[in-house]
Protein backbone atom coordinates (compact mmCIF):
# COMPACT_ATOMS: atom_id res chain seq x y z
CA UNK A 1 0.00 0.00 0.00
CA UNK A 2 2.76 2.49 0.90
CA UNK A 3 5.25 1.40 -1.89
CA UNK A 4 4.15 4.67 -4.44
CA UNK A 5 6.17 7.56 -4.81
CA UNK A 6 6.16 10.33 -2.19
CA UNK A 7 3.90 12.83 -4.12
CA UNK A 8 5.30 16.30 -4.92
CA UNK A 9 4.25 18.81 -3.01
CA UNK A 10 5.09 22.21 -3.86
CA UNK A 11 3.67 24.47 -0.80
CA UNK A 12 4.93 21.51 1.68
CA UNK A 13 3.65 22.53 4.42
CA UNK A 14 0.43 23.48 3.79
CA UNK A 15 -0.63 26.37 5.87
CA UNK A 16 -4.59 26.39 6.31
CA UNK A 17 -7.19 27.14 8.80
CA UNK A 18 -8.42 23.07 9.10
CA UNK A 19 -7.46 20.00 8.72
CA UNK A 20 -9.65 17.26 8.11
CA UNK A 21 -9.02 14.28 8.49
CA UNK A 22 -12.00 11.62 6.08
CA UNK A 23 -13.36 12.49 3.61
CA UNK A 24 -16.46 10.59 3.93
CA UNK A 25 -20.29 12.42 4.38
CA UNK A 26 -19.25 13.86 7.62
CA UNK A 27 -15.98 15.37 6.79
CA UNK A 28 -17.52 16.67 3.60
CA UNK A 29 -20.79 18.12 5.87
CA UNK A 30 -17.80 19.86 8.31
CA UNK A 31 -16.54 22.06 5.03
CA UNK A 32 -19.97 23.32 4.79
CA UNK A 33 -20.34 24.80 8.04
CA UNK A 34 -16.83 25.36 8.48
CA UNK A 35 -17.06 27.32 5.10
CA UNK A 36 -19.70 29.41 6.27
CA UNK A 37 -17.67 30.77 8.88
CA UNK A 38 -14.94 31.43 6.13
CA UNK A 39 -12.47 28.88 7.42
CA UNK A 40 -10.56 27.00 4.77
CA UNK A 41 -10.17 23.15 4.59
CA UNK A 42 -7.69 20.36 3.46
CA UNK A 43 -9.06 16.86 3.52
CA UNK A 44 -6.91 13.61 3.93
CA UNK A 45 -8.12 10.63 3.14
CA UNK A 46 -6.58 7.05 2.41
CA UNK A 47 -9.25 6.07 -0.05
CA UNK A 48 -8.88 7.61 -3.73
CA UNK A 49 -12.10 9.50 -3.95
CA UNK A 50 -14.68 11.06 -1.48
CA UNK A 51 -17.22 9.15 0.65
CA UNK A 52 -16.07 6.86 2.89
CA UNK A 53 -17.80 4.17 3.99
CA UNK A 54 -21.17 5.22 1.86
CA UNK A 55 -19.07 5.14 -1.53
CA UNK A 56 -16.64 2.20 -0.40
CA UNK A 57 -19.22 -0.22 1.18
CA UNK A 58 -22.79 0.86 0.06
CA UNK A 59 -22.31 3.26 -3.45
CA UNK A 60 -25.95 1.52 -4.62
CA UNK A 61 -27.31 0.98 -1.29
CA UNK A 62 -30.05 3.55 -0.89
CA UNK A 63 -30.05 5.25 2.66
CA UNK A 64 -33.66 6.21 4.02
CA UNK A 65 -33.12 8.33 6.95
CA UNK A 66 -31.11 11.56 6.02
CA UNK A 67 -33.42 14.38 6.68
CA UNK A 68 -35.22 15.99 3.46
CA UNK A 69 -34.30 13.16 1.20
CA UNK A 70 -36.71 10.18 1.12
CA UNK A 71 -34.40 7.97 -0.46
CA UNK A 72 -30.80 8.34 -1.77
CA UNK A 73 -27.76 6.23 -2.24
CA UNK A 74 -24.31 6.14 -0.88
CA UNK A 75 -22.94 7.21 -4.04
CA UNK A 76 -25.59 9.93 -4.67
CA UNK A 77 -25.37 11.59 -0.80
CA UNK A 78 -21.97 12.10 -1.78
CA UNK A 79 -21.72 13.63 -4.94
CA UNK A 80 -24.95 16.16 -3.18
CA UNK A 81 -22.01 16.44 -0.35
CA UNK A 82 -19.63 17.62 -2.71
CA UNK A 83 -22.17 20.07 -5.01
CA UNK A 84 -22.99 21.66 -1.71
CA UNK A 85 -19.47 22.30 -0.09
CA UNK A 86 -18.48 23.48 -3.67
CA UNK A 87 -17.74 27.02 -2.84
CA UNK A 88 -15.78 26.57 -0.24
CA UNK A 89 -13.23 24.85 -2.95
CA UNK A 90 -11.90 22.30 -0.26
CA UNK A 91 -8.39 20.78 -0.96
CA UNK A 92 -8.18 17.22 -1.12
CA UNK A 93 -5.55 14.91 -0.52
CA UNK A 94 -6.49 11.68 -1.63
CA UNK A 95 -4.68 8.35 -1.26
CA UNK A 96 -2.97 9.57 2.20
CA UNK A 97 -2.97 8.40 5.15
CA UNK A 98 -2.39 10.90 7.99
CA UNK A 99 0.55 9.47 9.94
CA UNK A 100 1.72 11.66 12.67
CA UNK A 101 0.26 14.99 14.81
CA UNK A 102 2.89 17.47 16.29
CA UNK A 103 1.98 20.21 18.25
CA UNK A 104 4.22 23.50 17.22
CA UNK A 105 5.32 26.27 19.34
CA UNK A 106 2.64 28.91 18.32
CA UNK A 107 -0.19 26.94 19.01
CA UNK A 108 -0.90 25.37 15.71
CA UNK A 109 -0.25 21.56 14.82
CA UNK A 110 1.24 19.98 12.03
CA UNK A 111 -0.48 17.21 10.50
CA UNK A 112 2.17 14.80 8.40
CA UNK A 113 1.16 12.41 5.86
CA UNK A 114 2.23 8.85 4.88
CA UNK A 115 2.72 10.13 1.07
CA UNK A 116 4.99 13.63 2.71
CA UNK A 117 1.87 16.16 2.19
CA UNK A 118 2.52 18.58 5.65
CA UNK A 119 -0.72 20.38 6.71
CA UNK A 120 0.14 23.32 9.41
CA UNK A 121 -3.20 24.31 10.68
CA UNK A 122 -4.76 26.08 14.35
CA UNK A 123 -8.09 23.06 14.50
CA UNK A 124 -7.81 19.22 13.87
CA UNK A 125 -11.34 17.91 12.72
CA UNK A 126 -11.20 13.78 13.24
CA UNK A 127 -14.19 12.66 11.06
CA UNK A 128 -12.12 9.23 10.36
CA UNK A 129 -15.05 6.77 11.00
CA UNK A 130 -14.07 2.98 12.45
CA UNK A 131 -10.76 4.80 11.00
CA UNK A 132 -8.42 3.74 8.00
CA UNK A 133 -9.88 1.28 5.11
CA UNK A 134 -7.16 -1.49 4.64
CA UNK A 135 -6.51 -4.68 2.59
CA UNK A 136 -7.85 -7.41 4.44
CA UNK A 137 -5.09 -9.68 5.06
CA UNK A 138 -5.67 -13.49 4.56
CA UNK A 139 -5.00 -15.56 8.14
CA UNK A 140 -1.85 -17.32 6.47
CA UNK A 141 0.88 -17.78 9.57
CA UNK A 142 3.50 -15.30 8.95
CA UNK A 143 1.84 -13.58 5.82
CA UNK A 144 2.93 -10.35 7.38
CA UNK A 145 6.94 -11.00 7.34
CA UNK A 146 6.46 -11.40 3.29
CA UNK A 147 4.51 -7.52 2.96
CA UNK A 148 7.08 -4.97 1.82
CA UNK A 149 9.83 -7.21 0.45
CA UNK A 150 10.00 -4.97 -2.64
CA UNK A 151 8.79 -4.61 -6.00
CA UNK A 152 7.59 -7.81 -7.66
CA UNK A 153 8.32 -10.34 -5.01
CA UNK A 154 6.29 -11.33 -1.63
CA UNK A 155 2.67 -10.56 -0.86
CA UNK A 156 1.18 -7.67 -2.27
CA UNK A 157 -2.31 -5.96 -1.61
CA UNK A 158 -2.25 -3.55 -4.87
CA UNK A 159 -0.28 -3.29 -7.70
CA UNK A 160 1.50 0.03 -8.48
CA UNK A 161 3.80 -1.20 -11.21
CA UNK A 162 2.70 -3.84 -13.62
CA UNK A 163 6.39 -3.94 -14.89
CA UNK A 164 7.81 -4.94 -11.65
CA UNK A 165 5.73 -8.68 -12.20
CA UNK A 166 7.23 -9.07 -15.59
CA UNK A 167 8.83 -13.16 -15.60
CA UNK A 168 7.00 -14.00 -12.39
CA UNK A 169 5.02 -17.13 -10.73
CA UNK A 170 2.13 -15.23 -9.73
CA UNK A 171 -0.56 -16.15 -7.30
CA UNK A 172 -3.77 -14.19 -6.86
CA UNK A 173 -6.77 -15.09 -4.46
CA UNK A 174 -10.06 -13.67 -4.59
CA UNK A 175 -13.29 -13.38 -6.64
CA UNK A 176 -14.22 -9.60 -7.14
CA UNK A 177 -13.25 -7.22 -9.58
CA UNK A 178 -9.71 -6.25 -8.44
CA UNK A 179 -8.81 -9.96 -8.63
CA UNK A 180 -9.89 -10.54 -11.78
CA UNK A 181 -8.78 -7.45 -13.70
CA UNK A 182 -5.45 -8.29 -12.47
CA UNK A 183 -5.61 -11.99 -13.35
CA UNK A 184 -6.26 -10.72 -16.82
CA UNK A 185 -3.68 -7.73 -16.58
CA UNK A 186 -0.94 -9.47 -15.10
CA UNK A 187 -1.27 -12.69 -17.25
CA UNK A 188 0.28 -11.24 -20.14
CA UNK A 189 3.49 -10.81 -18.81
CA UNK A 190 3.87 -13.54 -16.03
CA UNK A 191 5.64 -16.43 -15.99
CA UNK A 192 2.84 -18.21 -14.86
CA UNK A 193 -0.20 -16.85 -13.22
CA UNK A 194 -2.36 -19.23 -10.78
CA UNK A 195 -6.10 -17.76 -9.56
CA UNK A 196 -7.27 -19.50 -6.61
CA UNK A 197 -10.58 -18.52 -5.11
CA UNK A 198 -13.50 -20.81 -2.79
CA UNK A 199 -15.71 -21.26 -5.49
CA UNK A 200 -16.25 -21.96 -9.40
CA UNK A 201 -17.63 -18.58 -9.56
CA UNK A 202 -16.97 -14.75 -9.13
CA UNK A 203 -18.80 -11.61 -7.90
CA UNK A 204 -16.93 -9.74 -11.11
CA UNK A 205 -18.03 -8.20 -13.56
CA UNK A 206 -19.25 -10.80 -16.23
CA UNK A 207 -17.24 -9.56 -19.02
CA UNK A 208 -14.11 -10.03 -16.83
CA UNK A 209 -15.10 -13.55 -16.09
CA UNK A 210 -15.54 -13.90 -19.23
CA UNK A 211 -12.01 -12.94 -20.13
CA UNK A 212 -10.65 -14.97 -17.37
CA UNK A 213 -12.29 -18.00 -18.78
CA UNK A 214 -10.80 -17.38 -22.40
CA UNK A 215 -7.33 -17.04 -20.41
CA UNK A 216 -7.58 -20.19 -18.58
CA UNK A 217 -8.66 -21.74 -21.89
CA UNK A 218 -5.91 -20.92 -23.63
CA UNK A 219 -3.39 -21.65 -20.94
CA UNK A 220 -2.46 -18.88 -19.76
CA UNK A 221 -3.92 -18.95 -16.30
CA UNK A 222 -4.69 -21.55 -14.38
CA UNK A 223 -7.54 -21.55 -11.77
CA UNK A 224 -8.23 -23.77 -9.05
CA UNK A 225 -11.06 -23.74 -6.34
CA UNK A 226 -8.64 -23.96 -3.05
CA UNK A 227 -7.48 -21.87 -0.89
CA UNK A 228 -3.83 -20.87 0.44
CA UNK A 229 -2.68 -22.49 3.55
CA UNK A 230 0.60 -21.63 4.15
CA UNK A 231 3.43 -19.01 2.77
CA UNK A 232 6.81 -20.94 2.26
CA UNK A 233 10.46 -19.19 1.73
CA UNK A 234 12.26 -16.54 3.93
CA UNK A 235 11.62 -13.24 5.56
CA UNK A 236 10.94 -11.48 2.12
CA UNK A 237 11.27 -14.16 -0.26
CA UNK A 238 8.61 -15.68 -0.89
CA UNK A 239 9.12 -19.04 -2.99
CA UNK A 240 5.48 -21.12 -3.01
CA UNK A 241 2.81 -21.82 -1.37
CA UNK A 242 0.89 -24.96 0.35
CA UNK A 243 -2.91 -24.74 -1.51
CA UNK A 244 -5.80 -26.91 -0.51
CA UNK A 245 -8.52 -27.67 -2.73
CA UNK A 246 -12.47 -27.82 -2.02
CA UNK A 247 -11.39 -31.60 -1.07
CA UNK A 248 -9.04 -30.84 1.74
CA UNK A 249 -6.13 -32.20 -0.46
CA UNK A 250 -2.90 -30.25 -0.62
CA UNK A 251 -0.16 -29.32 -2.59
CA UNK A 252 2.65 -27.01 -3.43
CA UNK A 253 2.57 -24.60 -5.53
CA UNK A 254 5.79 -22.40 -6.60
CA UNK A 255 5.61 -18.70 -6.14
CA UNK A 256 7.45 -15.43 -6.35
CA UNK A 257 3.89 -13.33 -5.51
CA UNK A 258 1.42 -13.52 -3.97
CA UNK A 259 -1.73 -11.23 -4.62
CA UNK A 260 -4.60 -11.53 -2.11
CA UNK A 261 -8.32 -9.05 -2.97
CA UNK A 262 -10.24 -9.58 -0.69
CA UNK A 263 -11.34 -5.68 -0.73
CA UNK A 264 -10.87 -3.82 2.48
CA UNK A 265 -11.48 -3.69 6.07
CA UNK A 266 -11.29 -1.11 8.73
CA UNK A 267 -9.12 -0.37 10.97
CA UNK A 268 -8.13 2.57 13.72
CA UNK A 269 -4.47 3.28 12.30
CA UNK A 270 -2.18 5.58 13.41
CA UNK A 271 -4.99 7.77 15.04
CA UNK A 272 -4.07 5.44 18.11
CA UNK A 273 -0.85 6.93 18.27
CA UNK A 274 -1.66 11.06 17.95
CA UNK A 275 -1.70 10.88 21.92
CA UNK A 276 -5.67 11.78 22.23
CA UNK A 277 -7.41 10.58 24.77
CA UNK A 278 -9.40 6.93 23.35
CA UNK A 279 -12.08 5.05 24.77
CA UNK A 280 -12.43 1.93 23.06
CA UNK A 281 -10.77 3.30 19.86
CA UNK A 282 -13.65 5.99 20.09
CA UNK A 283 -12.33 9.55 20.66
CA UNK A 284 -14.63 11.02 23.72
CA UNK A 285 -15.88 13.97 23.32
CA UNK A 286 -18.03 17.20 24.77
CA UNK A 287 -21.40 17.37 23.34
CA UNK A 288 -21.06 21.65 23.38
CA UNK A 289 -17.96 21.71 20.99
CA UNK A 290 -17.17 18.15 19.72
CA UNK A 291 -13.64 18.73 20.63
CA UNK A 292 -11.27 16.07 22.10
CA UNK A 293 -9.85 15.98 25.70
CA UNK A 294 -6.81 17.69 23.50
CA UNK A 295 -7.80 21.43 22.88
CA UNK A 296 -7.81 22.49 19.15
CA UNK A 297 -8.63 18.33 17.92
CA UNK A 298 -12.51 17.85 17.43
CA UNK A 299 -14.15 14.11 16.50
CA UNK A 300 -17.08 14.25 14.86
CA UNK A 301 -19.14 11.35 13.21
CA UNK A 302 -18.74 8.09 14.26
CA UNK A 303 -15.18 8.00 15.49
CA UNK A 304 -16.48 9.86 18.36
CA UNK A 305 -18.42 8.83 21.91
CA UNK A 306 -20.52 10.21 24.08
CA UNK A 307 -23.58 9.93 26.24
CA UNK A 308 -26.46 9.10 24.20
CA UNK A 309 -24.35 8.70 20.60
CA UNK A 310 -25.92 7.20 17.82
CA UNK A 311 -23.78 6.22 14.80
CA UNK A 312 -26.33 8.15 12.19
CA UNK A 313 -24.78 10.44 9.85
CA UNK A 314 -27.64 12.92 10.84
CA UNK A 315 -25.87 12.94 13.88
CA UNK A 316 -22.72 13.82 12.50
CA UNK A 317 -24.06 16.35 10.63
CA UNK A 318 -25.18 18.05 13.89
CA UNK A 319 -22.10 17.53 15.06
CA UNK A 320 -20.06 18.82 12.09
CA UNK A 321 -22.08 22.01 13.05
CA UNK A 322 -21.71 22.63 16.97
CA UNK A 323 -17.64 22.01 15.95
CA UNK A 324 -17.43 24.47 13.60
CA UNK A 325 -18.89 27.39 16.14
CA UNK A 326 -15.83 26.38 18.42
CA UNK A 327 -13.60 25.97 15.59
CA UNK A 328 -14.03 29.76 14.55
CA UNK A 329 -12.97 31.06 18.07
CA UNK A 330 -9.94 28.87 18.05
CA UNK A 331 -8.91 30.06 14.59
CA UNK A 332 -10.10 33.26 14.36
CA UNK A 333 -9.37 34.30 18.04
CA UNK A 334 -9.90 38.19 17.65
CA UNK A 335 -13.03 37.81 15.29
CA UNK A 336 -16.51 38.02 16.80
CA UNK A 337 -18.78 35.12 15.15
CA UNK A 338 -21.84 36.21 13.69
CA UNK A 339 -24.50 33.52 13.61
CA UNK A 340 -26.16 33.90 10.37
CA UNK A 341 -28.84 31.81 8.04
CA UNK A 342 -28.31 30.76 4.53
CA UNK A 343 -31.81 31.48 3.75
CA UNK A 344 -31.91 35.03 5.15
CA UNK A 345 -28.23 36.12 5.09
CA UNK A 346 -27.20 37.96 1.71
CA UNK A 347 -23.38 37.68 3.22
CA UNK A 348 -23.44 33.45 3.75
CA UNK A 349 -25.81 33.61 0.33
CA UNK A 350 -22.66 35.64 -1.65
CA UNK A 351 -20.08 32.79 -0.13
CA UNK A 352 -22.22 30.20 -1.59
CA UNK A 353 -22.68 31.94 -5.48
CA UNK A 354 -26.08 31.87 -5.33
CA UNK A 355 -26.75 35.85 -4.60
CA UNK B 1 -34.08 -18.78 21.38
CA UNK B 2 -30.65 -20.25 21.59
CA UNK B 3 -27.36 -19.08 19.87
CA UNK B 4 -24.06 -21.35 20.64
CA UNK B 5 -21.33 -18.79 19.64
CA UNK B 6 -17.79 -19.58 19.46
CA UNK B 7 -15.26 -16.67 19.57
CA UNK B 8 -11.73 -16.98 17.53
CA UNK B 9 -10.27 -17.97 20.88
CA UNK B 10 -12.53 -21.11 20.87
CA UNK B 11 -14.51 -19.82 23.62
CA UNK B 12 -17.83 -21.31 23.35
CA UNK B 13 -20.79 -19.05 25.15
CA UNK B 14 -25.13 -19.94 24.93
CA UNK B 15 -26.80 -16.50 23.80
CA UNK B 16 -30.27 -15.87 23.74
CA UNK B 17 -31.44 -14.98 20.25
CA UNK B 18 -34.55 -12.65 19.10
CA UNK B 19 -37.22 -13.43 16.54
CA UNK B 20 -36.52 -11.59 13.53
CA UNK B 21 -32.88 -10.18 14.66
CA UNK B 22 -30.01 -11.32 12.68
CA UNK B 23 -27.82 -13.45 14.47
CA UNK B 24 -24.93 -10.31 13.85
CA UNK B 25 -27.02 -8.25 15.77
CA UNK B 26 -27.04 -10.80 18.84
CA UNK B 27 -23.50 -11.97 18.55
CA UNK B 28 -22.23 -8.12 18.64
CA UNK B 29 -24.76 -7.51 21.47
CA UNK B 30 -23.09 -10.24 23.28
CA UNK B 31 -19.54 -9.19 23.20
CA UNK B 32 -18.69 -11.02 20.33
CA UNK B 33 -15.81 -9.53 18.05
CA UNK B 34 -17.93 -8.87 14.90
CA UNK B 35 -16.57 -5.46 12.83
CA UNK B 36 -20.07 -5.55 11.09
CA UNK B 37 -18.73 -2.62 9.31
CA UNK B 38 -21.41 -1.95 7.09
CA UNK B 39 -24.53 -2.48 9.83
CA UNK B 40 -26.17 -5.63 8.48
CA UNK B 41 -26.14 -4.24 4.83
CA UNK B 42 -24.82 -7.12 2.97
CA UNK B 43 -22.35 -5.04 1.91
CA UNK B 44 -18.88 -5.90 3.45
CA UNK B 45 -18.44 -9.00 4.78
CA UNK B 46 -16.97 -9.16 8.37
CA UNK B 47 -19.79 -10.62 10.05
CA UNK B 48 -18.30 -13.88 8.38
CA UNK B 49 -19.15 -17.03 10.51
CA UNK B 50 -19.26 -20.73 10.43
CA UNK B 51 -22.06 -22.32 10.57
CA UNK B 52 -21.38 -25.98 12.09
CA UNK B 53 -22.78 -29.70 13.50
CA UNK B 54 -25.19 -29.59 10.92
CA UNK B 55 -26.93 -26.59 11.25
CA UNK B 56 -25.68 -25.00 7.47
CA UNK B 57 -28.40 -27.21 5.98
CA UNK B 58 -30.82 -26.47 7.77
CA UNK B 59 -30.80 -22.75 7.14
CA UNK B 60 -32.84 -21.12 4.36
CA UNK B 61 -29.72 -20.79 1.42
CA UNK B 62 -28.44 -17.98 1.20
CA UNK B 63 -29.08 -15.06 -1.44
CA UNK B 64 -27.24 -14.47 -4.78
CA UNK B 65 -26.03 -11.17 -2.96
CA UNK B 66 -24.71 -13.06 0.45
CA UNK B 67 -22.97 -15.87 -2.18
CA UNK B 68 -21.21 -12.40 -4.00
CA UNK B 69 -20.21 -10.51 -0.92
CA UNK B 70 -18.78 -14.06 0.07
CA UNK B 71 -16.22 -13.82 -2.25
CA UNK B 72 -14.86 -10.72 -0.09
CA UNK B 73 -14.67 -12.62 3.15
CA UNK B 74 -11.60 -14.31 4.20
CA UNK B 75 -10.84 -18.39 5.10
CA UNK B 76 -14.01 -19.28 3.47
CA UNK B 77 -15.36 -22.94 3.89
CA UNK B 78 -17.88 -23.56 1.57
CA UNK B 79 -20.93 -25.55 3.42
CA UNK B 80 -20.05 -23.66 6.48
CA UNK B 81 -19.35 -20.24 5.70
CA UNK B 82 -22.40 -17.53 6.16
CA UNK B 83 -22.81 -13.70 6.79
CA UNK B 84 -23.96 -13.98 9.95
CA UNK B 85 -25.95 -10.28 9.32
CA UNK B 86 -28.57 -12.93 6.65
CA UNK B 87 -29.17 -15.43 9.32
CA UNK B 88 -32.61 -14.21 10.69
CA UNK B 89 -33.49 -15.65 14.06
CA UNK B 90 -36.38 -17.97 14.41
CA UNK B 91 -37.79 -20.96 16.08
CA UNK B 92 -36.00 -22.90 13.32
CA UNK B 93 -32.73 -21.60 14.57
CA UNK B 94 -33.07 -22.55 18.21
CA UNK B 95 -29.57 -23.87 19.01
CA UNK B 96 -27.51 -23.00 15.97
CA UNK B 97 -23.98 -23.79 16.08
CA UNK B 98 -21.48 -20.61 14.80
CA UNK B 99 -18.30 -19.75 15.11
CA UNK B 100 -16.81 -16.67 14.55
CA UNK B 101 -14.24 -16.59 11.17
CA UNK B 102 -10.91 -15.41 11.30
CA UNK B 103 -10.42 -11.58 10.45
Amino acid sequence: MTDAPAAANSGNPIETDVAIIGAGPIGLFAVFELGLLDLKCHLIDILDRPGGQCTELYPEKPIYDIPGLPIVTGQELVDRLMEQIKPFDPQFHFGEMATSLEKLDDGRWKLKTDQGTEIIAPVIVIAAGAGSFQPKRPPVAGIETFENAGDGIGVHYAVRKMETFRGKNILIAGGGDSALDWVINLAPLAKTLTLVHHRDGFRAAQHSVNQMRELEAAGKVKFHVASVKALHGEPGKLTGVTLAGADKSEWQHDADVFLPFFGLTIKLGPIAEFGINLHENLIPVDTARFESQTPGIFAIGDINTYTGKLKLILSGFHEAALMAQAAFHIARPNEKLRFQYTTSSSNLQKKLGVN
Amino acid sequence: MKIIGTDREGNTKEVEGRDGWSVMEILRDNGFDIAAECGGACACATCHVYVTDGWYDKLPAPSDAEIDMLDMALAVEPGSSRLSCQIICSNETDGIKVTVAPE
